[in-house]
């Protein structure tokens, strides 16, 4: 199991936990956690909409993909940290990672 | 005032289907979708992508989809309003409905059926304070009329496809054009990329980039755009329109207002028949909830059937419906 924070749209902190061993994205762990995570195209990184900002734990991540910066550099507001929830794969790496939600919620 | 027996918001794989099912009851639809194309998600976000759960395909691509349910739906003559919003469902006395979009186009129908995905696709605004009051006096999200542009100064933020497409149309068209993009590269189509750095080294158009829309001005009507650039330097352009290209994301928009019953923006449906709370209004497809819902093409299709058999006592209320295979009776076109 590996353990992180996210923050929601209003700041609050919660501590997520999530397998590490079963394939999952970043992206199905939050929408199982309920959060209010669109992604629109189902995992495929065609539509921004699981955006979310790495404030802690980035460098552990490595970069994105060129799909994936294609798909964040279209949004009106990305930052230097930005990643798309569905191509983050929950690993041992997003141990202690603080995560914030970005894309448009549901 | 266009009349039909059902009218289908949203022209989705399951709205499309729909269709066919409505066809074999001899019901004719009509089809309202906000995006200027048939398809929904399939066309706008993954037409090449590769689809593997539709029985009888053991591959096929979304927009290949798209196109042979139109191919399908083609003997029941369906019609479309196309790049127009759904506002208004106004309840007649006799039971029906007329649809008033927002380009004030009506649909009379007996039946409506509500088949919206995820909602309207809708362009992803930037954060910038009275954006809302510049919307239409100055503010576009897309070009609808490229005519309206010409001799005037306009502004395009972005840097994807559309941004880049847009810049090199209006170029010819414009007083003067200038793009914004955030960052100092694209990563739009190589050509034309290539084609909008030519145009600014020669002067044709003003690309600035590595800046960020920061601030709107203009007494009533916009008439100018300010931009942070790379050292929060401020940039004040002198500007008849701002066109913001960021994209599209769903919501869902006025179907929330319609009375219906909305669970986390998915609007409630008894499974007998995917009817809403609301008589002579269903809902299929994406757009709609229930406990088991799975959010697959498939299961839209399996909706659209069993609806279209509830709808038809409302299209033909002295008829008795008995079901029959279509290997019985065949597709008899209108």
């Amino acid at each position: 199991m590996v353990t992180f924070t996210v923050e929601d749209h209003d700041g609050n902190r919660q501590t997520v936990e999530a397998p590490d061993d079963m394939g999952l994205s970043l992206m199905e762990v939050l929408k199982a956690s309920e959060y209010p995570v669109l992604a629109t195209c189902g995992g495929m990184a065609l539509c921004a909409t699981c955006h979310v900002e790495i404030l802690e734990g980035e460098d552990a991540l490595g970069e994105a993909t060129d799909v994936e910066l294609d798909q964040l550099e279209n949004l009106p507001e990305y930052f230097p940290t930005s990643r798309l929830a569905c191509q983050v794969r929950i690993s041992p790496l997003l141990e202690g990672a603080v995560i914030k939600l970005r894309g448009e919620d549901n | 005032m266009i009349s039909t027996d059902i009218c289908i918001i949203g022209a989705g794989p399951v709205g499309l289907f729909a269709v066919f099912e409505a066809g074999l009851l001899k019901m004719r639809c009509h089809l309202v979708d906000y995006l200027p194309q048939v398809g929904g998600q399939l066309s706008e976000i993954y037409p090449q992508k590769p689809i593997y759960d539709i029985p009888g395909y053991p591959e096929i691509k979304a927009q290949e989809l798209v196109d042979n349910l139109m191919e399908q739906i083609k003997p029941f003559q369906p019609t479309f309003t196309l790049g127009e919003r759904v506002e208004h469902l106004n309840k007649q006395a006799d039971g029906s409905y007329i649809v008033v979009t927002n380009e004030n186009t009506q649909i009379h129908a007996k039946v409506i059926v509500i088949a919206g995905g995820l909602g309207v696709f809708e362009p992803r605004k930037p954060a910038l304070e009275k954006l809302d009051h510049f919307e239409g006096k100055g503010v576009a999200y897309m070009v609808k009329n490229p005519e309206t542009f010409r001799n005037k100064k306009v502004v395009l933020a972005g840097g994807g496809d559309s941004a880049l497409d847009w810049t090199i149309y209006l170029a010819n068209v414009a007083e003067r054009v200038t793009l914004v993009h955030r960052n100092e590269t694209f990563r739009g189509a190589p050509d034309s990329a290539a084609k909008v750095f030519d145009l600014a080294n020669n002067g044709k158009i003003d690309l600035i980039l590595s800046a960020n829309l920061k601030e709107l001005g203009g007494n009533g009507k916009l008439s100018s755009v300010t931009l942070e650039g790379k050292n929060k330097e401020e940039i004040v352009i002198d500007a008849d329109y701002l066109i913001p290209l960021f994209g599209l994301s769903p919501k869902l928009g006025p179907i929330a207002d319609w009375g219906l019953s909305i669970d986390k923006n998915a609007i409630e449906v008894d499974t007998r028949d995917y009817s809403t709370g609301v008589e002579r209004i269903y809902a299929i497809g994406d757009i709609n909830t229930y406990p088991g819902k799975l959010k697959l093409i498939l299961c839209g299709f399996h909706e659209a059937a069993i609806m279209m058999h509830s709808a038809f006592k409302y299209v033909y209320p002295d008829q008795k419906l008995s079901f029959k295979y279509t290997t019985v009776n065949g597709v008899n076109a209108f």
